[in-house]
């Protein structure tokens, strides 16, 4: 399991990588929740994956016999993954604005805050 | 838990709240300002504790350290909640001046304030994934304070802002999650230790440099920087001096404390990179700036420039090196917001920000120009102003170990910074204006002129005293260097005595 989430995680990221490449903001985008994504399922799988454990003590608070689950990793990722599903929500808002503003969402060719000729 | 450490963060968040819901009306700028008032306080308070007691740590909600989220402040965390606070009253009182109420409706003032709480948990907290989310607060304030003028170039800068910023974000979230897996702690006290015993030094080194990355790329190092010369000019004056102020110091202060408490394993690695991308990061800064024709487009790469020295005294990692890169940070944040302040006044006065489209405030407004030399001369490292013992420092720690030729850089970038500052002076304000136009002080209303030179003074006196009285400012640095290259006392503090 722990092989198939690290493939997994490590595709995302390839096709993050390779969406983000790409001169246009949305694809841009895609590729960053994506990248986000393949880091939340190697943080998953890195703080280890324990099926059918409950992470919980016992009646008197002793440690259980067997495997005990570790619940902060989920902790951990559930912060991550609100926090991103907020700066994401952003970031397309100010791509909507973006649009409506230059007509396209080629980032080679916003040039306003940078103009090409910076001198006389 | 201790409300001394508590109350540099509460205090921008409610004041917040309130700006938020006053933002129609007037007392909505008057509730920002008294905010940050009551933060100044608090921070005094703090630092004076420290002072007095050295490293002093808090458990919130009473989880003991490991497992609980610390607050922590010694010497350099209590200086930069001070330099926090006093920047934010600067550039609080300012905005009344640039702020019109339409940017205040859209929530500018507590924006603002959230971003001041956010940078201020970062600088108090004591646990990794915390200061991930301490980074966010302020990441996300710092989107909607700059695009709220609304302006097309400023949604042009935003973009390229965000979109980096958040590959950062990414970057340093990985970096905390594979920490977490391998060691099992976010603890950064606990961490010292942790990272130090693991069985698997190469692991260790990897996730180093992921968040080498990612705080690199917050404080824009020399690969990674090109999301602030293209942002920081476009937003309002007071947005940008308080992001040329703070922002990029917040990663400047992570590097510092992750590469002084966690990752100092594998020193001849990590510190000999960053030293090549401190030195590279002076260079391209300053000669990016020497091709500039904007008064803020050539502030914005003299951030950079000047990022790389503190980072070149975080590489060399001797005692007196990394005092010198916290004495340069403190010294730094003071001049490079007052930069951005006269820049904005010049604006207001002369109608542009471009250097060839500007002049002659030298004769009409002399105030201002003489305002104007105290940080400029002190960013290039003038005797005897501040920026000068802060190179001096830099330089003379280079020395000592024989890096005769980082010390040779350190010197010409200085030179060079000098060239672009009078770059500055000559075009905006000894040559007279172009279209003849005699723009001065007077010419402000009689309020919008205090609100605005009121926190230029107060910051160029600063700089002045810091100059002309080094000693206890460089005794305080050495203090803080000294907790940063051996922090047995800030483990201590956190973790308690018996866990050493």
């Amino acid at each position: 399991m722990e092989t198939l989430l690290a493939c997994l995680s490590g595709f995302l990221v390839a096709t993050s990588v390779w969406l983000m490449l790409s001169g246009n903001l949305m694809r841009f985008l895609f590729g960053l929740l994506l990248l986000s994504n393949g880091f939340n399922l190697a943080i998953l799988a890195a703080g280890r994956l324990t099926p059918g454990a409950p992470p919980l003590l016992g009646a008197k608070g002793e440690l259980p016999a067997g495997t005990m689950a570790n619940a902060l990793p989920q902790a951990l990722l559930l912060t991550a993954i609100v926090i991103g599903f907020g700066l994401f929500a952003f970031a397309l808002a100010l791509t909507i604005r973006a649009y409506r503003t230059f007509g396209h969402l080629e980032v080679d060719r916003m040039r306003i805050a940078e103009p090409a000729e910076d001198r006389k | 838990m201790s409300w001394v450490l508590a109350l540099p963060i509460m205090i921008p968040f409610v004041t917040a709240v309130v700006a938020f819901l006053l933002r129609r009306s007037r007392l909505g700028d008057l509730a920002s300002v008294g905010g940050s008032v009551a933060s100044l306080v608090a921070a005094v308070v703090l630092i004076d504790k420290v002072l007095d007691q050295g490293v002093i740590a808090g458990q919130i909600g009473g989880w003991q350290a490991p497992f609980g989220i610390t607050l922590v402040a010694d010497h350099l965390s209590a200086a930069m909640v001070l330099i926090t606070a006093i920047i934010g009253l600067s550039v609080a009182i300012w905005s009344l001046a640039e702020i019109g109420p339409q940017s205040a409706r859209f929530g500018y003032h507590a924006l603002f304030q959230s971003l001041l709480g956010g940078v201020a948990g970062a600088f108090l907290t004591g646990d990794l994934f915390n200061l991930y989310v301490w980074f966010e607060v302020l990441l996300i304030s710092s989107f909607g304070l700059l695009v709220i003028g609304g302006r097309q170039s400023a949604i042009d800068g935003a973009v390229k802002y965000v979109t980096l910023n958040l590959i950062s974000t990414v970057m340093f979230l990985g970096g905390a999650g594979l920490l977490y897996g391998a060691t099992g702690t976010l603890n950064m006290a606990d961490l010292r230790g942790a990272v130090a015993t693991s069985p698997d030094q190469g692991l260790m080194t990897l996730i180093a440099m992921m968040l080498m990355i990612a705080f690199g790329l917050k404080a824009a190092v020399f690969p990674l920087f090109f999301w602030l010369p293209a942002s920081y000019h476009t937003p309002h004056y007071a947005v940008s001096a308080l992001f040329a102020g703070l922002l990029t110091k917040v990663g400047v202060y992570a590097l510092m404390r992750v590469f002084t408490l966690i990752f100092v394993g594998d020193i001849g690695y990590t510190h000999e990179i960053l030293l090549w991308v401190s030195l590279l990061t002076m260079l391209t800064g300053v000669l990016g700036a020497a091709a500039q024709g904007d008064f803020r487009k050539i502030l914005s790469f003299h951030i950079i420039s000047q990022i790389g020295y503190m980072v070149l005294g975080l590489a060399l990692m001797t005692p007196l090196a990394v005092m010198g890169a916290v004495f340069y940070l403190l010294h730094h944040i003071i001049v490079k917001t007052n930069l951005f302040l006269i820049a904005g006044v010049s604006r207001r006065l002369t109608g542009s920000s471009d250097l060839y489209a500007i002049g002659g405030l030298y004769r009409t407004a002399p105030l201002l120009a003489a305002l104007f030399i105290i940080p400029a001369f002190s960013l290039a490292g003038f005797p005897p102003l501040s920026g000068f013992w802060a190179k001096f420092v830099i330089v003379q720690a280079s020395l000592e170990i024989g890096e005769g030729l980082v010390a040779g850089i350190a010197l010409l970038v200085g030179l060079l910074t000098i060239f672009s500052m009078t770059k500055i002076w000559a075009e905006a304000f000894w040559k007279s204006h172009p279209d003849g136009r005699q723009p001065t002080l007077a010419d402000l209303p009689r309020s919008a002129r205090w609100q605005m030179l009121g926190p230029i003074m107060m910051l160029a006196a600063m700089t002045v005293v810091i100059g002309a009285f080094p000693s206890p400012f460089l005794e305080f640095a050495t203090r803080g260097a000294e907790q940063l290259v051996d922090p047995a006392a800030y483990v201590a503090a956190v973790l308690g005595e018996a866990r050493q």
